[in-house]
């Protein structure tokens, strides 16, 4: 599709002017996130997350394979995110353009490469059957910051999924259906949550940016980090250099941010939990 | 009688001589009808999903236009529109209106240009104008100046400010007097507005922070989240302002 066309040079005279106020077009102080909402659908594991007006919808579920030869104690967890049309029309479906390669590849990092998942938790049978994950991601809305959306989405999907309950006696596997035992949910070792924050020359840092601010950023910078302040992934794809404490000023900003997200997740994940009626019988 | 239209309806129009004006939204088709006036007039359908609406306008016209809520600007002839110069010829500019196609705007198409003295856009300059001509199949052409008078008329190069964008719907409605927002808002913030149909709305105020609270306001009132009422705009207005 055509490349996207540059805002007006207007836009990044007000946008700069304001930040030198310490303002933000949609009314938000530097290091403010926008409202973080999920929508949980009627499967476990189906989760749409939305900071403003993006949106991701993360789909979880689980098929029984044959693990690899070197690795029979280990199951799978497959990444598809592919950002289509449907995002924006910058998009295109088949072609995948630079910032899907990033968004894809620090994903695959901050989820997988981080074991945020124990994948030796999904050994069924060694050697024969493992659990394989599959997390497929839709964009669905780019209004800036995919990536942050994105990570966040499939985290909650990842913990509102439950995987089928299945009994091993001998050689025989019996896999039990939700309706006869309760599904059990993942063995989940922490959440790594993404958190993008936008650089311009001679302003302070601002979390979050929108697709304004990105476009007329200098410099992106993401950290993924979880609620146990270890930082996962530190990615900086090219920009404006940054000193050693610039980015600790923003890793110190991320460890209370992070922590807040994951403190609306597990709240979010609460409310769901009581509404769903699980039967068993 | 606002009615739901589809694609491909075909709409009843009156049958009388009063001229009707098409709006966007519909189309003349090649199947014919017979009508009270001619035995073989083309018969009207609309081109896309929304409410049939009417207005009497000058001259004992009537105009008739189809109001969806789409996002995607289709250029139709005597728009005003907020366009971004992407690139510049040695006849003119083209130009972003956000529509599927770039618009051309000649050199010449400015209040008092010859070719000796042309106004020189940078590329990025937002400009509003007049969509002077508006084919299918071809490239949309505007021009800064009223072909009226002659005059600008308030048309050409927008300086300073902010461009926010909006649903199509709210760009009309902003135009309409009696919609209560732009009053609404006059009455606490002195400001500046073009409002162009593409969905676009550039404005400008004296401080950052009021441009800032005319945006939000807009956005709000477009998303629904602010109702198009006096009480509850003063309302957002205080609040984003403190």
């Amino acid at each position: 599709m055509v490349r996207e066309v540059d805002p007006p040079s207007i836009q990044k005279d007000f946008l700069l002017a304001a930040l030198a106020e310490g303002k933000r077009l949609d009314g938000r102080i530097p290091l403010e996130q926008r409202k973080i909402e999920f929508i949980f659908g009627d499967e476990l594991g189906n989760v749409e997350c939305r900071i403003g007006k993006t949106a991701v919808l993360a789909q979880v579920s689980a098929s029984i394979v044959k693990p690899r030869d070197d690795r029979p104690y280990e199951g799978f967890l497959m990444i598809n995110s592919e950002i289509g049309p449907m995002a924006s029309s910058i998009y295109e479906n088949g072609r995948s353009s630079d910032s899907e390669v990033l968004i894809t590849r620090l994903l695959e990092k901050s989820i997988r490469r981080t074991e945020a998942i124990d994948r030796e938790a999904l050994c069924i049978l060694a050697g024969e059957k493992v659990w394989q994950l599959r997390l497929t991601l839709h964009f669905l809305s780019d209004s800036g910051n995919l990536l942050d959306c994105a990570s966040m989405a499939s985290m909650i999907a990842l913990k509102h999924f439950r995987k089928p309950d299945v009994e091993v006696i001998g050689d025989e596997v019996i896999i039990h259906s939700p309706e006869e035992r309760a599904p059990v949910p993942l063995a989940i070792h922490h959440t790594p949550l993404c958190l993008t924050f936008a650089y311009f020359e001679n302003l302070p840092p601002i979390l979050d940016p929108t697709h304004l601010e990105s476009t007329l950023c200098a410099g992106t910078l993401t950290v993924t980090m979880n609620a146990q302040r270890e930082i996962c992934v530190l990615s900086k794809a090219g920009g404006t250099p940054l000193s050693a404490e610039d980015i600790m000023g923003v890793v110190r900003v991320g460890v209370d941010q992070v922590r807040e997200m994951v403190k609306i997740m597990d709240q979010a994940l609460e409310k769901d939990r009581e509404s769903r009626v699980i039967e068993v019988q | 009688m606002a009615s739901v239209v589809l694609p491909g309806d075909s709409i009843p129009l009156p049958s009388s001589s009063k001229p009707v004006i098409l709006g966007p939204g519909l189309a003349a088709s090649s199947s014919r009808i017979r009508t009270p006036i001619s035995d073989d007039a083309p018969a009207i359908i609309s081109t896309r999903l929304g409410l049939l609406s009417s207005f009497k306008g000058k001259e004992k016209s009537e105009q008739y236009w189809v109001e969806g809520n789409s996002k995607r600007y289709i250029p139709a002839q005597k728009d005003m529109v907020l366009g971004t110069i992407i690139a510049r010829h040695a006849e003119g500019y083209r130009v972003d209106l956000g529509s599927s196609q770039m618009a051309s705007l000649e050199g010449l198409a400015f209040e008092g240009a010859t070719k000796r003295s042309k106004p020189n856009l940078k590329v990025g300059t937002l400009v509003y104008a007049r969509v002077s001509l508006a084919n299918r199949d071809m490239e949309p052409e505007i021009e800064c100046f009223d072909p009226n008078t002659g005059k600008a008329e308030g048309f050409g190069e927008l300086k300073g400010g902010l461009m926010v964008s909006c649903s199509l719907q709210l760009c009309r409605h902003l135009l309409n007097s009696k919609f209560p927002v732009l009053p609404a808002l006059a009455s606490t913030i002195p400001f500046e507005i073009a409002v162009g149909l593409n969905g676009r709305v550039w404005l400008k105020t004296e401080t950052v922070s009021e441009s800032i609270a005319l945006k939000r306001v807009i956005e709000g009132v477009d998303s629904g989240e602010i109702k198009p009422e006096k009480s509850d705009i003063d309302m957002a207005v205080k609040q984003f302002l403190a």
